[in-house]
Formats: structure tokens, C-alpha cells, sequence
């Protein structure tokens, strides 16, 4: 059992969520900080995900992590015990204190250095908002000396505290025992203490005797039921030191009269009068110390809405994600063989009205309803991801010197697990760029009549089955002179090319390609859109880009909401079955002869509502048999691919229509251009599902222009 | 065997405890606040209780205070998690009713030995 491992784990994976807690705590605090309306529930919950971070990070002895928390924790708790206000400036500085602390977790849990070196500036800047009198030092251990209590602290439990001075130890020569007398106060009982458990446990040290004394025992009529009255004297014969024995004694120091002596001195030294080794209570404002600092002027109580226990109470479970794979694998499965039964049924010459057939009908609704529900599972919101991205801009406009606006819309979309993990790095490239390229200087944004800060939003929406997630900004747009020269300039595309202002957008995804003029150190990390693009592809996602000049840029990127399943149009192909995802296609339609034209260097072209769109011959693209002629007895699946351009794929019939299973090939195969993954058919056969769009860039009509785009699969 | 409830709001924290002190032979229960710590108090009828401090909705010294005032269980032992020594946290613990504190990040053998010098074993 590797259970420190997996706690480790829990760690991580908890830190995520308090970050998340974080943030949005720190967002309210800031929108708050405008209006000057805090409220302390708020400040509450910022100060607990860092203090839980803080606690869970010394327990693995993440040292790094646990001093810049303390120094965030300390600050926190000034203002929730207002001593600090929460000022627009402060808040700043507390978002950018949770982005360095997000990198600090990260560099903890990969072991790598923190990417980011803001640590010292931020410490300095979180140890100047903490009142010098109210500041504890990190990690530094309590004052080893003694302070006396004050008079009154030891008047509230009614007995003056005495422990023995530890300084006047003897020197380290094993002592063969101690006598201990012991006398507890009604405080010792009232906390749960009991002084036969401290005996057992210092009966563990050695061989322990007891003897009562119980002379201050009042008569009966005079007793207070809750007094302490007993006195022991104790005989321990020990090896152990008298540190040991003091331990034992650690939570009732102070609630209890104790005289230790080492045995075989004459007489017991007089019970010395000493401080208690407990330093004094520091005097504070106690409030700071409740969770609602109602004394506060700086803090108004919330309004009773604690925020972290709707999370709290939803009544949810924890899963493994292996076993929900592993369920959807197996509903999968189950999916196919209801398909493979209807199939044997069918067959047999059992009709869909018959009982039989009426029964599997329901099989299939449920089986249906499962896997719709097995999926939704795995979904999960986008919030988190938006989050990390608004880190990103903040991080990313510090460096570039850029005041940018993040606006999130649609935070609650929920996609596929893996969807939303595998989009982390293309998002973040996608943002890095808006921000550095993207968005004009502020100087260059007044001179354009804009306002000094960029403004960047990023959206999640459902859109006809799929996910489209944009990013959007208002800067210059994309400077297509400048574009098409560097694609000409690294041979991607020849100097006379003819160019549509959305296809120049395009050369951004080509391999090699880059606009930055200079190495920055925010874009220029080695990586071009293209990777960006393949990964995206590798979602089953298409992006697109669009651009306005002097408005702004648009990356829109379009997913599918699981990797699991998809609806497909089970389709004939040259005596081929072939899978076309139903989301693709727009229409189908079957031509007439007079629809089809010859156009020159663009193959066949249908006529679609007077608009000519590029046949698309299934069969001859995956060579099964040369080009058709005759494409009026044909089917046409009209798609539109992810660039907003229409084709028809050539198809000999359509079968069916019905959720196929996703079974990816790249394992195996690696990746075929055109074809996104395989499915298995009710029949048990082998359907491929084909990637229209991926299709479609193969099958480029031989228009004399850029060939770079033709080979750009990846 | 002792019966323990660990009352705390982080996972991690939680985890550790309940390792912890299932390899030590005692029955561990856990709750995720105050409130939830209380609500479970009738049924797990602990021997000890550990708590946080800092929580949501009802902080270890709500607990203390709600356990001292109860007539059932007023004299069950508690310790208090802290996370540094601030003496102030334990005196204030102290003062409310803990019967101990432990500090995080806690070692095994001191977490197992504080519980031993509080309660039966």
C-alpha cells in the first residue's frame, strides 16, 4: 500500500479545488474592493483554502510552499481581523499572490522550479501589509523563553499556575526515576482531561506506583460536586528523561500543580514557583480569531449566504476515473451489443413489432439513457480552466506591460474530463498570443481611438452537439501584409500565390510559422500555432481563426462534447461501411444530373441554391475505385468544415443513422489523414469514421495556391 | 478499541488522519466541519474527538464549546489541530475546553502518543 503517494495525490488534486475556492473568493473580494462593500464570509474562505494549503503543504514538507502561504495566510488574517483593508491595490496584489502560489503548487507537484520568479517581490510586498505589531514571523518556532503570565490569566481558572523550570535540569546522566506530585484543578476535568490516562500513559515510561492523598478531601455537605480535591504523589522508575515525563504532562501544564524531582535526592526540592512554559497569550483582539469578525470596521458580516457550503452539501461522490472509464468502456460495449442482437433478430426474420422487437427497442432507449448518463460523469465545467486562463492574462499582461480587461462568458458549459485537461496548453498558447501579439500597446490603442485597456474574452457555449469555446480580443487584428510575407519568406508559399484575406489568416497554423518579430518571452516558447492546431485536432476539435482589422481577432475552437461517442450516418462506400459524424453534415441531398458541373481544376461541383459547392468522392479518396462519373445516383452529404467551407462527400448510400462507439486508431495506426478514429458495427464489422474536414483539406481542388496548405496535415 | 472523530476540512489533512490512526488499531470517523462533526457525534459516540480549527460553517471552537455545553458528552476528550505553535490559538483552545492540541504538520508517533495520554487505551 502506497497510501503516502496517494495522499500526496489527494493534496494536489485538493489544492486545485482550494485554488479554485481562491479565486473566486479573490474575484469577489475584488469586485467588492471597488464599492467598498467586503464581506467577511468572503475573506473567510480566501484566508481557509490558503491556510488549508499551507497545512496540507508543511505535512509533505513543501518548505517553498509553505513559506510564501504563510506570508499570504498572515496577511489575510490582518484583514480578516481588520486590521487591513481590502483596497483595490491590496486585492491586486492578493490575485497575483495566488497565481504565484498556483506555480508554486504546480513546481511542488511535477518537482520542477517555480516558473515564475514573483516569489520575493510578493513576500515583501504581502509582509508590508501586516501591521509590524500584529506579524508573526514565518516559520519561526514559538519564543523558547518563558514569559510570566499575567495575574489575571491565572486568576480565571482560580490557581496560580507552577511548573519546574527546565533550565535547572540536571546535566544529561540517565536518571533512574522521578517523584511526581500531582494536583489537578476543576479546569484539568472540565477539558476532558483525566489524570488516569496521563498515569497509564507515564506507567508506558517505566514502572509507575500511585498513592492518593486525599486529606484536602472536604466533608461531604461542603464538597462543590465539580471541585478537585485529590492530590497523587507518584513513583515512576524510568530511563526516560525528564522531558519525557513533562510531555506527558504538556496539555495540562498550567491546569495543574506539578512538582517533578528526580528520585534519589534526599527531599523534593520546593515546588518552584515558575513561569509556565507556555509563552503568555499574546493579547489580541479576540474577534480575530472567530470566523466573524463583527468588530471589524474594515469587514461588514455577510449576508448569511456561506458560500462554501452549497459545494459542500450537494451530496456528491468522489470517484476513481478509472472506474467511470472503465464503465463507459463497458456501456460501450453494451451499446454495441444491443446493435449486434437487433442485428441477429432482424435476421431471424422477427419483426420490429413483435415483442421481441418492441423489447430491444426499449434495450436500446436504455441503453441509450445509460451511456448518455455514464458520459455526463465525466463532464465537467469549464470554470476551472477559465480560471487558470484569467491567471494566465494577468501573468502574461504583467510581463508585456499591458492593461487587459479578461472577461469570461459560459464558466458553467460542462465538457468531456480529458477534453478540458488536453485544452490547458492549446488555451493557454491561444491567450498568451492575445495578449502579446494580439493586443496593441496601450499608447498604440489610444492613437487608434481605443481604450487604453485590451480587453480579451473567452467563452464556452453548446453549439448544434459540440462545444465551441472562443477567444476573442480587440486589438489590431491580424497584420495580413505582414502574414503573407513571412509565409513567402519561409517558402511556404510561393511569392505570386493568390490569397483570400481568410486564407492569409490560415498561414498561422502552418508548421514553422511565427509572426513574432522578436523571441518574447511569452509566445516564444518554441511552440507555433500549428501545435496548437494539432492538438486541438487530436480532440476531435477544429479552430478556426477570424480577424478584423484594427477590431480584434476571434480563435474559435470547436470540440465534441465526450471523445466517446458520436452520432454518425452509417454510410456505403464502394461496398465499404464508412461512419460520417452527424454533426458535420448540414444536408443530404440526392443531385439530379443537370446539378453537376465539370469546373476546371476543381473537379465535379454541385449546384446547391445556385451556389457551387466541390464534390467530394469518398470512394476514389480513400482508393477504393477511380473517380465516379455519374454522381446523380449517387448521395450527397453536404458538410461545412470548420473554415465556414462547404462540401459534398460522394457517398453510394446511406444506411443508418445511430450512436457508434469512438475507437480511436492512433494507438495503433498513428494518424490517418481523413479518418478520425473506427467504430465496431452492430454486424460485429468494422466502420471507419471519417474526419470530413481532414477529408476535405486532402481532397484540395488543384487551384494553383498555396500547396503548403495541402500538406499541412498532422 | 478507541473510537475517533476527525474533524477537518481538508482532504489531505483528513486522509492523513485517518491512516495515521487506523495504523495505530483505533476506529477512525471523519467529518468535514463543525456542524457535520456534531451531527455525527450521537452515532460514531467517539472516545476522542480531533478537530480543526479553522472550518466553514462551525469552527473547532464552536465544536468544543457545543460538546463542553451537551450533557451526553461534555467531558469527551478533544484535541485541537493547529497549524504552528501560536501559542495564542492554544491558549484560546485551552480556554474554551480542548483537552490538547496537536500541531500540524503532525508526526505519527506524537499525534498516537497524545491521544494515549488523553484517553483509555
Amino acid at each position: 500500500m502506497n497510501s503516502s503517494i496517494d495522499i500526496r495525490q489527494t493534496f494536489f488534486q485538493e489544492c486545485e479545488e482550494l485554488l479554485e475556492a481562491l479565486d473566486d473568493g479573490l474575484n469577489a473580494l475584488a469586485a467588492a474592493s471597488e464599492d467598498g462593500t467586503i464581506d467577511s464570509e468572503t475573506v473567510n474562505a480566501v484566508f481557509r483554502a490558503v491556510h488549508s494549503i499551507k497545512g496540507g503543504a508543511a505535512a509533505f514538507g513543501l518548505e517553498m510552499l509553505v513559506r510564501f502561504a504563510h506570508q499570504f495566510e498572515t496577511a489575510l488574517d490582518a484583514m480578516r481581523s481588520g486590521k487591513l483593508v481590502a483596497t483595490p491595490e491590496i486585492v491586486r496584489v492578493f490575485l497575483r499572490s495566488a497565481d504565484y502560489l498556483a506555480d508554486l503548487i504546480t513546481s511542488a507537484r511535477d518537482e520542477v522550479a517555480p516558473t515564475s520568479s514573483a516569489g520575493p517581490d510578493l513576500m515583501e510586498r504581502l509582509a508590508q501589509m501586516v501591521p509590524a505589531n500584529g506579524a508573526r514571523m514565518p516559520a519561526q518556532p514559538a519564543p523558547p523563553v518563558a514569559t510570566p503570565a499575567p495575574a489575571a490569566e491565572a486568576d480565571d481558572f482560580g490557581f496560580q499556575p507552577i511548573t519546574l523550570s527546565f533550565d535547572a535540569a540536571p546535566e544529561p546522566t540517565a536518571p533512574t526515576g522521578f517523584a511526581i506530585r500531582f494536583a489537578a484543578t476543576k479546569q484539568l476535568y472540565r477539558n476532558g482531561n483525566d489524570p488516569v490516562h496521563m498515569f497509564r500513559a507515564l506507567a508506558d515510561l517505566g514502572t509507575l506506583k500511585t498513592r492518593l492523598d486525599s486529606s484536602a478531601l472536604p466533608p461531604l455537605d461542603q464538597m462543590d460536586w465539580a471541585g478537585s480535591y485529590l492530590v497523587w504523589d507518584l513513583t515512576l522508575h524510568t530511563t526516560e528523561s525528564q522531558q519525557a515525563v513533562h510531555e506527558i504532562f504538556e496539555f495540562v501544564d498550567g491546569l495543574c500543580t506539578l512538582e517533578i524531582s528526580e528520585l534519589g535526592q534526599e527531599t523534593a526540592p520546593p515546588a518552584e514557583v515558575a513561569p509556565p512554559v507556555e509563552p503568555a497569550p499574546i493579547v489580541t483582539d479576540a474577534t480575530s480569531l472567530k470566523n466573524g469578525p463583527a468588530a471589524s470596521a474594515a469587514i461588514r458580516p455577510g449576508p448569511g449566504k456561506p458560500a462554501t457550503q452549497a459545494a459542500g452539501q450537494k451530496g456528491s461522490v468522489r470517484v476513481d476515473l478509472e472506474l467511470v472509464d472503465r464503465l463507459i468502456n463497458i456501456v460501450g460495449e453494451l451499446v454495441i451489443n444491443q446493435a449486434v442482437l437487433a442485428q441477429c433478430v432482424q435476421d431471424a426474420g422477427i419483426g420490429t413489432q413483435s415483442d421481441v422487437g418492441a423489447g430491444l427497442d426499449e434495450f436500446r432507449n436504455l441503453a441509450r439513457e445509460l451511456q448518455e448518463n455514464v458520459m455526463a460523469i465525466r463532464a465537467q465545467s469549464v470554470k476551472p480552466l477559465f480560471q487558470r486562463m484569467a491567471r494566465i492574462v494577468r501573468e502574461a499582461s504583467d510581463i508585456a506591460g499591458k492593461t487587459v480587461d479578461f472577461v469570461t462568458e459560459g464558466d458553467a458549459v460542462e465538457v468531456d474530463k480529458t477534453v478540458i485537461e488536453r485544452l490547458v496548453d492549446p488555451l493557454t498558447h491561444i491567450i498568451r498570443n492575445s495578449v502579446d501579439h494580439g493586443l496593441e500597446t496601450a499608447a498604440a490603442r489610444q492613437a487608434a481611438g481605443k481604450p487604453a485597456a485590451g480587453r480579451i474574452c473567452l467563452s464556452a457555449a453548446h453549439r448544434s452537439g459540440r462545444v465551441l469555446i472562443e477567444v476573442s480580443d480587440d486589438g489590431a487584428g491580424i497584420n495580413r501584409p505582414k502574414v503573407r510575407q513571412m509565409a513567402i519568406d519561409k517558402g511556404l508559399i510561393p511569392a505570386d500565390a493568390v490569397l483570400t484575406d481568410a486564407e492569409i489568416d490560415k498561414l498561422i497554423f502552418l508548421p514553422g510559422f511565427s509572426t513574432a518579430s522578436k523571441v518574447t518571452d511569452l509566445s516564444g516558447r518554441g511552440v507555433g500555432m500549428d501545435v496548437v492546431r494539432s492538438a486541438i485536432q487530436s480532440l476531435g476539435g477544429r479552430v478556426n481563426i477570424s480577424s478584423t482589422p484594427g477590431k480584434g481577432t476571434t480563435m474559435s475552437i470547436s470540440l465534441p462534447l465526450t471523445l466517446a461517442v458520436l452520432d454518425g450516418m452509417v454510410v456505403d462506400v464502394a461496398g465499404q461501411t464508412m461512419v460520417v459524424p452527424i454533426t458535420a453534415i448540414i444536408e443530404t441531398l440526392r443531385p439530379a444530373a443537370s446539378d453537376i458541373h465539370a469546373v476546371a481544376g476543381a473537379g465535379k461541383v454541385v449546384a446547391v441554391r445556385e451556389k457551387f459547392v466541390p464534390i467530394i468522392d469518398l470512394a476514389e479518396t480513400f482508393g477504393h475505385r477511380p473517380s465516379s462519373q455519374d454522381y446523380s445516383s449517387m448521395v450527397l452529404l453536404l458538410v461545412e468544415s470548420g473554415q465556414n467551407e462547404r462540401w459534398a462527400l460522394a457517398v453510394d448510400r446511406i444506411h443508418d443513422q445511430r450512436q457508434v462507439v469512438i475507437k480511436g486508431l492512433e494507438s495503433n495506426y498513428g494518424h490517418v489523414p481523413g479518418v478520425a478514429a473506427a467504430t465496431i458495427l452492430g454486424d460485429g464489422k468494422i466502420a471507419l469514421i471519417i474526419d470530413p474536414d481532414e477529408t476535405a483539406q486532402r481532397k484540395r481542388p488543384q487551384a494553383g495556391f498555396a500547396p503548403a496548405l495541402m500538406t499541412e496535415e498532422v | 478499541m478507541l473510537t475517533i472523530l476527525a474533524i477537518d476540512d481538508s482532504r489531505t489533512i483528513r486522509e492523513m488522519l485517518r491512516e495515521t490512526l487506523r495504523n495505530a488499531g483505533f476506529d477512525v470517523h471523519v467529518a468535514v466541519d463543525g456542524l457535520d462533526g456534531l451531527e455525527k457525534l450521537e452515532a460514531v459516540a467517539p472516545d476522542v474527538i480531533i478537530t480543526d480549527i479553522n472550518m466553514p460553517r462551525m469552527d473547532g471552537f464552536g465544536v468544543i464549546e457545543a460538546v463542553r455545553a451537551g450533557s451526553t458528552h461534555a467531558a469527551l476528550p478533544i484535541l485541537v489541530l493547529t497549524t504552528e505553535s501560536a501559542p495564542d490559538l492554544k491558549e484560546r483552545a485551552r480556554k474554551s475546553g480542548a483537552t490538547g492540541w496537536i500541531v500540524k504538520p503532525f508526526d505519527d508517533a506524537k499525534l498516537v502518543s497524545a491521544i494515549k495520554r488523553i484517553a483509555a487505551h
